[in-house]
């Protein structure tokens, strides 16, 4: 097959990808670990990890760009580019998400948790499946698969759902439990938000491999529009 | 373990030094060879210009040669009658070359162009003497007598094949798109030959022109048959004669074609075997005269392109 | 969903803003002698856009170029079938005027071919032909002519220097105002840059959306990124195992560039051809 150079760059561009989007479920799980166990730590070692993911996702958007100037790439291969770029800067916010967890551990300062973290761990592990899948699906252009990957969301919502409800039956009972209900509330957003953007990534793969533009987000009840 | 390298087995200084040794060789002999091929025209050149420029004078190119065994007199009957049947020929065959050159450009393949452009070639490679024969055979025979025209016809013949081979090959270098753009264009087949593709090809074909008419001028063998000779062809006294008797355009025309007539290269192979100095010495210089000739029309020609080349390339 | 059309400047101007059909070629075969070096194309070539004819060489894109105005005719044993309509009117009728034909649908060509006369004759030549010798209108039609060809400024000074001492860009851009002067209504184009540099040839790119405004062209080019930057519409054509060139995808070059439908166009878009 000609163009070896594209082809080498390509697949170097979805090795980087993986790569990124490991660190970024590392980084969330990472960040879930250390709030379950209040090791302030840890989180701030997250933080300062951030900047990795920041600049893995600047050297991808690079690297895209040099192959589309020296390249000509077209068709599939120009779409798959113009993925990259937004599946890299999909993944960087979600490193913020992973990132905001941490910040949320140290601003609890020494106050406990209210309660044992069952859901949110739970919550944090299906979107790192979700995400793992998702890329994985990227990289091997299987649209089928990306377009499966956002139902589990609802698994996601769902357990935010229950966490709201608790959190807010806590803050009702006892309203000096609010600031830590709170903090708690905000973590869980920040899980949720990143199971939407593995949604976004989904999106992306169905367009480059077919080159249609789909929605596939869920509406707030869960049910696919 | 990694081959020897072919380096090892290379003895890059000998080589170079060898190499430079070989060129410089070949270099010098190929410079012998250059001046071996321009020895003799220069040799000649010189030779024709030193021998024949000693008699060269004025009475030369105004006078008719004075009677055998008398000096003094001139070559106008021969210089007049190489012009008339060098103007005749060219306008015979040089309008027949060109469209029949453009013939061949627009149909290249079918049997009638095969045909001729094989019997240009035959004819390019005929003796001239043959020509001649064929022109007294043809014309001299039917019509009874030696004549300018004959010559003229014969001259043509000759010239024919040179001029129409190169037209056609300068035609054939114009870019195909030159002549499709004028048609591109709406013009007709002949607009586009004529004015865009004949123009482009200008360069070449007035060479071959050139090399046509220095052809004509230069022979002499068919003209033994057909133009004969005449040493009292004038052709301002036949006008000056027909104006006196009231002879219309044409009968004075005919007169001038009409008679046998002289011309440079006849005269100087007559000339040159006759036993009076005076005319040997006349073929001296009609053979300088014969060179001027060559080498104006030459200039002549190199000027013109110079200066059209100039107009068209800036 | 429903999305609200964004109006992109590129993306939706095939699709979205209709336009007429100024050709149409409807089953369009052309045989040289017994070969045949085009099958069965069918294509519409649509009033004030640029149509880019792309393939591998020998795919025929010059070849279904030249049938547009009857260029095929010149050459001996060239038949075409099928037809060729023009504003509805099949050009290969019988009783069809191939001269006018080709001042309807003039040609530029892949070398730049000026005339060998000067600048103003070579604008000229086409008015000529049609019987007009009225200087005042020669001038002005060669004025505005190379006006419009974006060569005015560099030769209006001396408008008798000869063509051919123009740089190659400026012929070329001479052999479009010498087209554009008899006022056609299509412009077919056999790869105009393709003997030409960067710079020339990006200046005739830019010239050729300024004249889409009054002219539909054709074009044909072997160079892909040239057709993806310019044109509105492409035609893909491929090379079959006879050796006969056919349409694989015809489509605004905006979807064929970025999702084209065939597998084969893909492929060679891509670079991934063979």
């Amino acid at each position: 097959m000609p163009r070896q150079v594209l082809e080498s760059e390509i697949q170097n561009l979805k090795n980087q990808i993986l790569r990124l989007g490991d660190m970024v479920r590392q980084a969330m799980l990472d960040a879930i670990e250390a709030l379950k166990h209040r090791a302030t730590n840890r989180a701030r070692q997250i933080i300062a990890a951030d900047q990795a993911i920041n600049a893995l996702r600047f050297d991808i958007e690079k690297a895209a760009l040099v192959v589309i100037a020296t390249q000509q790439p077209l068709a599939h291969d120009l779409r798959f580019l113009a993925s990259v770029l937004d599946i890299a800067g999909e993944l960087e916010r979600m490193g913020d998400y992973a990132k905001g967890i941490a910040k949320i551990n140290i601003l609890m300062g020494d106050k406990p948790l209210l309660k044992p973290l069952i859901d949110l761990p739970r919550m944090a592990n299906i979107t790192a499946d979700m995400l793992q899948a998702a890329l994985q699906a990227f990289v091997n252009d299987d649209a089928e698969t990306a377009a499966a990957i956002p139902r589990r969301d609802d698994e996601v919502d769902g357990l935010y759902n229950q966490i709201y409800r608790e959190l807010i039956t806590f803050m009702i009972q006892d309203p000096k439990t609010i600031d830590q209900a709170n903090y708690l509330l905000w973590a869980a957003h920040n899980v949720e938000r990143m199971a939407d953007r593995v949604t976004n990534i989904c999106e992306r793969t169905i367009f480059t491999a077919s080159g249609e533009i789909v929605e596939l987000d869920t509406d707030e009840n869960g049910n696919a529009r | 373990m990694a081959p020897e390298s072919i380096y090892a087995h290379v003895n890059l200084r000998r080589n170079y030094r060898r190499r430079k040794i070989l060129n410089t060789v070949m270099l010098s002999l190929t410079g012998v060879t250059v001046a071996l091929a321009v020895l003799p025209l220069v040799w000649i050149t010189v030779y024709v210009l030193l021998k024949g420029g000693r008699y060269l004078n004025l009475a030369l190119f105004i006078h008719l040669p004075a009677p055998m065994g008398t000096p003094g007199g001139g070559v106008l009957h021969a210089i007049e009658g190489s012009l008339v049947m060098v103007l005749l020929a060219s306008l015979l065959a040089i309008p027949v070359a060109l469209l029949a050159a453009f013939y061949l450009l627009a149909r290249p393949n079918t049997a009638v162009a095969q045909a001729v452009r094989f019997s240009t070639d035959m004819l390019a490679g005929i003796p001239s003497i043959v020509v001649g024969l064929f022109g007294y055979a043809v014309i001299v025979v039917t019509q009874k007598h030696y004549s300018a025209f004959a010559g003229g016809v014969v001259l043509a013949i000759i010239m024919l094949p040179v001029v129409l081979r190169s037209a056609e090959e300068m035609l054939k270098l114009v870019p195909p798109e030159m002549r499709e753009g004028a048609l591109a264009l709406g013009a007709p087949e002949w607009r586009a030959a004529l004015r865009v593709v004949l123009p482009a090809a200008m360069e070449g074909i007035v060479t071959g022109v050139m090399l046509g008419i220095a052809r004509a001028v230069g022979e002499t063998a068919p003209l033994l048959f057909t133009a004969l000779g005449n040493d009292h062809y004038e052709i301002g006294q036949i006008v000056r004669q027909g104006l006196h008797y009231h002879q219309s355009m044409g009968q004075i025309l005919g007169q001038i074609f009409g008679q046998p007539a002289d011309a440079l290269p006849l005269t100087l192979w007559k000339y040159a075997q006759q036993p009076y100095q005076e005319r040997v010495q006349l073929a001296w210089a009609v053979a300088f005269v014969l060179m001027l000739f060559a080498l104006g029309l030459n200039i002549a020609a190199r000027a013109w392109l110079a200066y059209r080349r100039r107009k068209l390339y800036g | 969903m429903t999305q609200q059309p964004v109006a992109l400047n590129r993306t939706d101007k095939p699709a979205a803003v209709a336009s007429a059909t100024k050709m149409v070629i409807r089953g369009v075969s052309v045989y040289y002698k017994t070969f045949r070096a085009i099958k069965n194309v069918d294509l519409p070539v649509y009033e004030n856009r640029i149509t880019a004819f792309i393939g591998p060489s020998g795919c025929g894109k010059s070849t279904l170029l030249r049938t547009l105005n009857r260029m095929n005719d010149l050459i001996p044993g060239a038949r075409v079938e099928g037809k060729v309509l023009l504003d509805g009117e099949d050009i290969y009728a019988a009783g069809q005027d191939v001269v006018d034909i080709r001042r309807r649908v003039g040609m530029v060509f892949q070398r730049p071919n000026p005339f060998p006369m000067s600048v103003y004759d070579n604008v000229a030549f086409g008015l000529r032909l049609l019987g007009i010798r009225q200087k005042s209108i020669l001038d002005e039609v060669v004025e505005r002519s190379l006006r419009a060809a974006a060569l005015w400024e560099h030769v209006c000074d001396n408008l008798n220097q000869s063509g051919m001492a123009l740089s190659g860009g400026q012929q070329q851009r001479l052999c479009i105002a010498r087209a554009i002067a008899v006022e056609p209504e299509v412009i077919l184009m056999d790869e105009p840059t393709s003997a030409l540099d960067p710079i020339a040839t990006l200046t005739i790119e830019d010239l050729l959306q300024t004249l889409k405004e009054n002219f539909t062209i054709v074009i044909v080019t072997h160079n892909m990124q040239q057709a993806a930057r310019i044109s509105d519409y492409t035609a893909f054509l491929s090379m079959d195992d006879d050796r006969a060139g056919y349409l694989v995808e015809f489509g605004p070059t905006v979807e064929l560039f970025t999702n084209p439908k065939e597998k084969l166009t893909e492929d060679y878009i891509t670079g991934r051809f063979g």
